[in-house]
């Protein structure tokens, strides 16, 4: 941990997924997470295929995996994780996504200052340095303090 | 029947709804598509399993940049003359502002089409198309028909 950043991993735990009601929908969960990087499984299911002929997972699968590995990079690199909101993403579809196979997106913020956050991540099968898809995401950091506290309150 | 002959007949007959419930993730999170005033509108239904920030509420991001996507491709798929499922090569969605418990709608606006390739870009907005809450870019390999 550098800098002594990234508190923020330690408080988060495995809670994110049951406050994010389309995170736990999907059965989504963390399997990794750490300020350096965060991996997330997203399982294989039928009713997420795309093309129900070829079984493959729909590119919007891909994307909110990535949007909540990046979204739970950008709360673990954090002191005092609080709302953050995705600003911006881009995804590259490199290839289709193994038909039956989980998926899982690794993601890592390379830099976060008082107000904006950027994270670079991969979405993978087995093979992390073979992806099906590459991000690149910025994140608004909405305010500093009241945490996750404040957050679960609704406040 | 597979999905482009899916497709064939909902640009037959003018409704694209059967195709757009013939995608299983389309159906999972509430894609419906219609044409109105000759324009081709994407609906993404309100459900509460679709919210990402449940404070706000607001929906997930991936939520709304799946549903970007999908109104691209649907679009692409209506205003083509062509049948085929086009790929995506890659999507850039900007946030503009939380999308809130209600219904999204999108437009895709196909900027240029080559014989490989065809840039989309699409809009969603909830009350008033002048303040859409996300805009996307997108991509697509054209197969060689």
């Amino acid at each position: 941990m550098d800098n002594g950043r990234g508190k923020g991993a330690d408080r988060l735990g495995a809670g994110y997924e049951a406050r994010v009601p389309h995170v736990r929908e999907l059965g989504m969960r963390a399997t990794e997470v750490g300020a350096e990087r965060v991996v997330m499984l997203q399982p294989y299911q039928e009713r997420l295929v795309g093309n129900p002929e070829t079984g493959v997972l729909h590119g919007g699968v891909v994307t909110t995996l990535i949007d909540s590995a990046c979204g739970l990079a950008v709360l673990a690199a954090m002191d005092d994780p609080g709302p953050i909101a995705t600003l911006d993403l881009r995804i590259d579809y490199l290839k289709p996504a193994t038909p039956g196979k989980d998926l899982l997106a690794t993601a890592s913020c390379y830099k976060l200052t008082r107000h904006i956050a950027f994270v670079r991540a991969t979405a993978h099968h087995d093979d992390a340095d073979d992806p099906v898809a590459a991000a690149q995401a910025t994140f608004i950091i909405k305010s500093s303090g009241g945490g996750l506290e404040a957050d679960r309150r609704g406040a | 029947m597979t999905l482009v002959e899916i497709l064939d007949q909902a640009r037959k007959s003018g409704d694209f709804s059967s195709f757009a419930e013939a995608i299983p993730y389309a159906r999972f999170i509430g894609i419906s598509a219609a044409e109105r005033e000759g324009a081709l509108i994407s609906t993404l239904a309100f459900r509460e399993g679709n919210v990402g920030n449940p404070a706000l509420p607001a929906l997930h991001g991936g939520v709304v940049g799946a549903f970007l996507e999908t109104a691209a491709i649907f679009e692409l798929l209506w205003a083509r003359e062509t049948v085929s499922l086009p790929k995506t090569i890659n999507v850039t969605v900007d946030y503009l502002r939380p999308a809130g418990p209600r219904d999204c709608h999108a437009r895709g606006v196909i900027t240029k089409q080559g014989r490989r390739i065809a840039n989309v870009s699409v809009e969603a907005w909830q009350r008033d198309p002048a303040n859409p809450v996300a805009t996307a870019n997108c991509h697509f390999l054209l197969r060689a028909d």
